[in-house]
């Protein structure tokens, strides 16, 4: 319970509360005591510093050592639009969006119903708005949360050189049990730039903040600090660990066109690959772009473009080429809704479809998707590593969620898969860059190398690499580069697998943390449950995806799209002992965990 | 830029390969693959540092007909191909070769931008005025009232393109046209192409003998251009959008500074990048 003070402020009064006893089954585990997870909403027009505040918030925690992740919504608008930050906390690794948020602090009403179905609340939560903003919408009056006033704007006002969104910052802190030490460090990193007042100035305003709710309740408060052997923990994107798993890799040449939301990758690299000796070419269009990677991979060095669907439809003939003329490329897309310029800020998992079978002729490529932020690491890598040793393009699978959210997690451990292309050796005699090995592989020369001189091209050619229209020819080069996959032994990586059971959650990409949490809340109940997320989708990994579901007596397809395109696949390539169920839901708005438990626990009801 | 070749002395033959081309007995393009040998073996350029990238039509056949390295990859991009290839690889000569509907048609976007980025590559197109592979339809540069293809049987009616005069204000940094007749003439040009830092562009009227063959009488009209090589570009362009098209010889000589990526070696850890995302 929280002290009553002597001068209490009309917030304190409306925030203070006793910590409700457990109402509804979603929220069982989170006891007030011991709570384990906590999430803020801030939401806000442009100006009012929603993401900087959520963006704080988030790594004030992690100096707390707590993990956690903010995912980022913004409307339409180019600059200043109306926008929420979404921050999840908790004492253990964050994998998944949560199913209601605790604390939503509204600094105005400016298109709020655009975010309202983004911010799901119940009767334990609670939504902070300043007076000033006026009455608040209907679709939230509405809400089972309770409401407080939080005068930002006034406070802000009374601290020179203060601004709301550090008030909020100050208030968020303190209900959720975060010292004032922990907030020091990045505001003084964020602000380093702007000099000592500026701290100074947003110090004092997180102050105020932190004094508007003192005494308030303490059920939203996640235990003080966690012991200091932890590992070490990194804050990063998923499209920062797109890059970075590539650079990791070797990957040296990247060619791009600008395209929401894979530019931040684009961002990231710039920069890096010139510390690193390589290059980054901004291209005309994504035709030049895709040609761009295939030329300089051509030429020995491994590279790799980055878009989003629109850009991938405009790709497709030439990484028809890199099939052909087998050049090694990685092709990053970051999946956002579609079709045609769709919902550009939005996550959605509907790109499947033309990743997979968007090439025209016989076209064995390598269709690879990242399984959490932190995977974007493990995955780039090993894209880069699959499209050298096997000279052929991947297609590297992120979304929206996945790569425009931060996360502070356990550093993902460090990977051996690198770049290592079969080249030919100086001189070869009679050099055949098309010659029909038993891998399917053929050592592949280098410009600048003596001897070896040789066309690459995207006509069907003889192992000499001569244009042919030849039956034989063309059957000899379609069964060596489809061999090249089929023969490769992938390894463990085809997938990330969690648990056991006879209830089997099969799912991809962004779609993964909300099953893998949804099967941990079933698990806490008694119930067994396995999921298999797909890191590797093309080539079918048939025989090993049977084997995780042949003796399952309910399978549960989870995906974020339309026309249930994974569903669709899973049944294309793989035998599935009987009709599995299918969750399939399209974006915007992110599968929560909870959506799943219940239909496994409805399901296990059932059963 | 080319490395010259000291030891070796490589005649024009030995930058041909021993494949067949599958180009029309008369066809102008025989004798460009003849001036580009020509051009490496006077440039001495060592067969492996040498790359021809090309698109898709009966110019872009060219890489298997020499002996250095080619792509040969789809319609219309060939630039990009090429560009991606010298910026990855500085150390590599780089010549893009190709017909005016690949180059100027589909490729359009990237022969503008080609010509800004300014890289260091060579742009050799075999204008023929017609899209030979695909059996004669008009290109770009076909003139407007040509009335031989079924596709536009009361010719195009739609502006011809100069792509010369589009190439300077795109910003290319080397501009000539010769004729595919003058097989000396298109070899030094092309040599002197190579030579020129930045992006060189090299138009050269290949007739097409089969849907074209009226093109054969270009060598009566053909001429050398009746002023000296400028690198003034307003005057450039008074000349090329004045000309008729049939001024031979070097037409522009810009002084951009070519493309460039960080040269300056910086081999910074990567173990240190990383350490930013650590807590
Ligand atoms: C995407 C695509 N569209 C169309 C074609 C068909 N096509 C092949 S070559 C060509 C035109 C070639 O004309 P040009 O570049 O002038 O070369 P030429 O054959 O005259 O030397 C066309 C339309 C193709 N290969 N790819
Ligand atoms: S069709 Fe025309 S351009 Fe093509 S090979 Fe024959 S003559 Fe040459």
């Amino acid at each position: 319970m929280p002290p009553d003070g002597p001068a209490e402020s009309t917030v304190t009064k409306a925030v203070k509360r006793k910590p409700r006893t457990q109402t509804g089954k979603a929220r069982s585990t989170a006891k007030a005591a011991s709570r384990q997870t906590v999430s803020i909403a801030f939401t806000g027009s442009g100006g009012a510093g929603v993401m900087t505040a959520g963006q704080m918030l988030l790594d004030a925690a992690a100096k707390a050592g707590w993990y956690g992740q903010m995912t980022r919504s913004s409307g339409p608008q180019i600059r200043g639009g109306e926008a929420a930050a979404f921050v999840r906390l908790s004492s253990e690794p964050v994998i998944a969006p949560n199913n209601v948020f605790d604390i939503m602090v509204a600094f105005d009403w400016m298109n709020i119903d655009r975010f309202v179905d983004e911010i799901p609340l119940d009767e334990r939560s609670l939504i902070l708005s300043d007076p000033e903003a006026g009455e608040m919408p209907a679709a939230l009056a509405k809400q089972p949360a309770a409401k407080a006033d939080l005068a930002l704007a006034t406070v802000a006002k009374e601290v020179p050189g203060g601004r709301p969104n550090m008030v909020a910052l100050g208030a968020v802190s303190t209900l959720i049990g975060l010292s004032e030490e922990k907030v020091v460090a990045p505001i003084t990193k964020a602000l380093e730039r702007k000099g000592v007042d500026a701290i100074r100035a947003s110090m004092a305003a997180v102050k105020a903040g932190r004094k508007a709710v003192k005494g308030a309740r303490t059920d939203y408060r996640l235990p003080v600090s966690i012991g200091t052997d932890r590992k070490e923990r990194w804050n990063i994107s998923g499209n920062e660990a797109i890059g970075l798993g590539a650079l990791r890799a070797g990957m040296r040449f990247v060619a791009a066109y600008p395209i929401t939301p894979a530019t931040e990758i684009l961002e990231w690299l710039a920069p890096n690959l010139e510390k690193l000796d390589g290059s980054m070419v901004q291209a005309e269009d994504e035709l030049a772009s895709i040609n761009m990677i295939i030329g300089a991979s051509f030429g020995g060095i491994p590279s790799l473009t980055a878009t989003s669907g629109p850009g991938l439809a405009l790709m497709m003939e030439s990484i028809g080429l890199a099939v052909a003329a087998e050049v090694p490329i990685v092709v990053v897309n970051v999946q956002r809704g579609g079709p045609s310029t769709g919902i550009p800020v939005k996550s959605e998992q509907s790109d499947l479809n033309i990743a997979l079978y968007g090439l025209h002729g016989d076209a064995p490529h390598i269709v690879t998707a990242a399984t959490s932020i932190t995977d974007c690491f493990f995955t780039a890598q090993w894209s880069v590593h699959l499209a050298e040793a096997l000279q052929c393009p991947v297609i590297l699978m992120s979304d929206q969620q996945l790569g425009q959210s931060r996360t502070v997690a356990d550093r993902p451990k460090a990977q051996p898969h690198v770049a290592k292309r079969l080249t030919a050796l100086p001189g070869t005699e009679d050099y055949n860059r098309y010659a029909l090995t038993e891998s399917g592989v053929s050592p592949m020369a280098t410009p600048g190398t003596p001897g070896t001189t040789y066309v690459a091209d995207g006509l069907e050619h003889t192992e000499r690499g001569r244009p042919s229209s030849q039956s034989k020819d063309h059957l000899a080069q379609l069964d060596k580069r489809a061999r090249k996959l089929e023969t490769f032994a992938f390894g463990d990586h085809w997938a990330e697998i969690d648990g056991e059971g006879e209830t089997v959650v099969l799912t991809w990409g962004s779609s993964t943390g909300p099953a893998l949490e949804a099967a941990k809340m079933v698990r806490a109940q008694g119930g067994k449950v396995k999921v298999v997320s797909l890191r590797l989708l093309m080539p079918a990994q048939t025989d090993r995806l049977e084997a995780e579901v042949k003796d399952a007596k309910r399978i549960l397809v989870v995906e974020q799209s339309h026309s249930r395109q994974f569903y669709r696949y899973l049944r294309a390539f793989y035998d599935l002992p009987f009709e599995p169920e299918v969750f399939a839901q399209p974006g915007p708005l992110p599968i929560r965990p909870l959506q799943v438990q219940t239909l496994l626990t409805d399901g296990q009801k059932r059963s | 830029m080319n490395k010259v070749n000291a030891t070796a002395s490589l005649s024009p033959k030995d930058y041909k390969s021993d494949y067949k081309p599958v180009w029309c007995p008369g066809c102008g393009d025989f004798s460009v693959l003849a001036s580009v040998t020509k051009a490496l073996a006077a440039l001495a350029v060592p067969r492996e540092d040498a790359a021809i990238v090309s698109g898709i039509g009966c110019s872009s056949r060219i890489p298997a007909y020499t002996n250095v390295y080619g792509f040969h990859g789809v319609h219309g991009r060939a630039l990009a191909v090429a560009s991606g290839l010298k910026i990855a690889r500085p150390d590599l000569t780089v010549l893009c070769m190709g017909g005016d509907g690949d180059g100027f048609s589909i490729g359009g976007n990237h022969f503008l931008h080609a010509c800004r980025r300014n890289v260091d590559i060579t742009y050799v197109v075999m204008d023929n005025q017609v899209y030979g592979m695909t059996k004669g339809q008009a290109s770009p540069t076909t003139d407007c009232e040509w009335e031989g293809s079924k596709l536009t049987p009361y010719g195009t009616g739609v502006s011809t393109f100069l792509p010369l005069g589009v190439a300077l204000s795109a910003g290319a940094n080397f501009i000539a046209r010769s004729f595919s007749g003058n097989p000396n003439d298109v070899a030094e040009l092309i040599a002197q192409a190579i030579q020129h830092p930045g992006f060189s562009f090299v138009e050269v009227l290949s007739p097409c003998v089969t849907f074209r063959p009226e093109q054969r009488g270009w060598k009566d009209i053909v001429r050398p251009a009746p002023a000296e090589p400028t690198s003034d570009p307003e005057l450039a362009g008074k000349r090329l959008l004045g000309d008729d098209g049939f001024n031979m010889g070097v037409l522009y000589v810009g002084n951009r500074p070519a493309y460039e990526t960080p040269i300056e070696a910086k081999s910074i850890r990567i173990a240190k990048i990383e350490r930013a995302f650590s807590l």
